[in-house]
């Protein structure tokens, strides 16, 4: 047991002794803010009537009701930032091995097994801190904005507190993902590429897609982004409400499993594929 | 003081594919001696030690330090150092926090890191990013990191590659001074010369299979004697050995020949009346027993 808290410990001193948590992290803040500020104040100003929703064209048609305008804000924090917890997760596993350091890290922790599940642990953790880092930006930034147009921020509202806690669980989850999917595809440059080409194009096109048909919707909701925002309990994708499609969603919990199952998958897998095979 | 193990490498076989790199190598490295591991690159040393250091599974046989495999090991960076390349590091990472890392992995205490960095003259540099590191600096942060749990047996992979000639002296010095306080020291090279001064043992491999061991006074045996010979009359001294039945080749100061009798030689060059202007018994180098018994192998 002592081994394994000392690896953890290890896992964490890798993980802070280098720069690209932190600049993940300046990025999730700031990219967040920009999204959740600027349409927090599109939304809300559009409902406070301070924007005339003809101005903006076509734009007003889909703004949501009022009451969903501030969840739908702060869960950008996930269904937006979900991809920073998984590419930090899949850099520090292929980092491993492209800069040839599971060989030192080995040689100090023999049994493999133990570092995969610290790093796993490690990550979820800082995953989870990159969730407190994205709310900073959703919550902090898009409460101060819906505020100044006199929209009700409900940051007084229970719901509202359980949907920041499912946000951190569900970014430290994707961070699992991400060592999971570093350690099934370990080359660096494809790792990226299939985590940015997933999350930013073919998930969002699949659950598009998928949404116009009852039996390929009821598939979709198992997509992982999918599960995702089950989990958090909106996004912008079910809150936006496009009419007249199926859009299914599982319950938080389902979400939550089916999220779990991915990260399992996708670590246990890993750890066949490439963790667990000779080290040249 | 660490006690050093006895390592032990017993019907050791790695195949990958349809390639047999190491096959049935057997040989125990004993401590107090620094022993050479040597072999011709692509020989199977780097396999064979990654092997003994559980990075890559044996397809058959054992290898252990004092009965134990490295991964069964209670405590292994306090028992066995070991530096295979000199490119294990993040380059975003100082020399620092790279040991740190692996320190407090082991529970080992955070004064180790720069006792050690010390110990290899790179204290200076401990706070600079490893990626601006020369080829040397990589190679002592590599020697730091097999010394930080202070262990009784050091292996290391073509230590002296990249090493400037005032490091090469080091750390020839440094592996004596590990051997003299009873360490088992166990160094990989492609070159004999390399480490011809600093080895007692050595364990030489071909094609991944043993070709000899020994204490290096050991590889004389297998040293054939030459006479270099030189006349005026190169040619009339060519001719009275060909007469004579003795080989020879034509080397930079006079003829070679096959043979370990300076007398013989002479004796010959009297009875066919010609002068000679040199004749000694050339010293074969281990160098050359080494490459003979290396190209024995390949041959077969």
């Amino acid at each position: 047991m002592t081994t394994f808290i000392r690896t953890v410990a290890s896992e964490f001193a890798k993980l802070l002794s280098t720069r690209m948590w932190w600049i993940l992290a300046l990025v999730l803040f700031g990219y967040i803010g920009l999204l959740a500020g600027g349409l927090a104040a599109l939304f809300a100003g559009i409902q406070s009537g301070a924007i005339d929703p003809s101005a903006g064209g076509a734009g007003g048609q889909g703004a949501p009701p009022l009451g969903s305008i501030p969840p739908l804000i702060y869960s950008f924090a996930s269904s937006v930032g979900y991809v920073f917890p998984v590419l930090l997760g899949a850099l520090a596993t292929t980092g491993e091995f492209r800069h040839q350091t599971l060989t030192p890290t080995f040689l100090a922790t023999p049994r493999r097994a133990g570092v995969l599940g610290a790093k796993t642990l490690t990550l979820f953790v800082v995953g989870v801190g990159l969730g407190v880092v994205a709310l900073l930006a959703s919550v902090g930034i898009g409460a101060l904005v819906m505020g100044a147009f006199g929209v009700d921020t409900l940051l007084g509202d229970g719901e509202t507190w359980t949907l920041i806690g499912r946000t951190l669980l569900t970014m430290g989850l994707w961070a699992i993902i991400g060592v999971g999917l570093g350690a099934l595809v370990p080359s660096q440059v494809a790792s990226i590429v299939i985590v940015l080409a997933f999350t930013q194009f073919v998930e969002p096109l699949l659950r598009l897609a998928s949404s116009f048909l009852d039996w390929t919707a009821q598939i979709a909701q198992f997509l992982p982004g999918a599960a995702s925002d089950a989990l958090v309990g909106a996004s912008i994708f079910t809150g936006m409400g496009q009419a007249g499609l199926s859009a299914v969603a599982l319950e938080w919990w389902q979400g939550g499993l089916v999220l779990l199952a991915y990260a399992a998958a996708a670590t246990i897998g890993g750890y066949f594929v490439s963790w667990n095979r000779d080290v040249t | 003081m660490p006690v050093g193990a006895v390592i032990e490498f017993s019907n050791i076989t790695k195949t990958f594919g349809p390639v047999k790199a190491v096959d049935d190598l057997s040989f125990s490295v004993q401590p107090g001696r620094v022993t050479g591991f040597l072999g011709p690159n692509g020989a199977g040393k780097t396999t064979s030690l990654r092997i003994l250091l559980g990075l890559v599974a044996a397809t058959h046989g054992t290898a252990t330090f004092g009965g134990i495999r490295y991964r069964d090991l209670p405590k292994p960076l306090e028992t066995v150092g070991a530096a295979l390349e000199a490119a294990s590091f993040h380059p975003g990472r100082t020399a620092r926090n790279h040991l740190g890392v692996y320190a407090i992995a082991a529970g080992l205490p955070a004064a180790r890191v720069m006792a050690v960095l010390e110990k290899v003259g790179l204290a200076e540099f401990a706070d600079r990013r490893v990626g601006g590191f020369s080829l040397g600096m990589r190679q002592r942060l590599g020697l730091a990191f097999t010394l930080l749990g202070d262990p009784g047996v050091l292996v290391l992979d073509e230590p002296i590659n990249g090493l400037d000639p005032e490091g090469i002296k080091w750390i020839r010095g440094f592996l004596r001074d590990m051997a003299a306080e009873g360490r088992t020291v166990l160094v990989s090279s492609h070159l004999l010369s390399e480490v011809q001064q600093s080895v007692d043992d050595v364990i030489i491999i071909a094609r991944g299979s043993l070709v000899h061991r020994g204490p290096l006074s050991s590889l004389d045996e297998h040293a054939t004697p030459h006479i270099v010979v030189d006349a005026p009359d190169r040619d009339a001294l060519a001719a009275a050995l060909r007469a004579a039945d003795v080989p020879f080749t034509i080397g930079r100061s006079g003829l070679v020949a096959a043979s370990g009798d300076p007398a013989l030689i002479g004796h010959i060059a009297f009875s066919a009346g010609v002068e000679l202007s040199a004749l000694h018994r050339q010293k074969s180098g281990l160098e050359e027993s080494f490459l003979a018994l290396v190209n024995g192998a390949d041959s077969q």
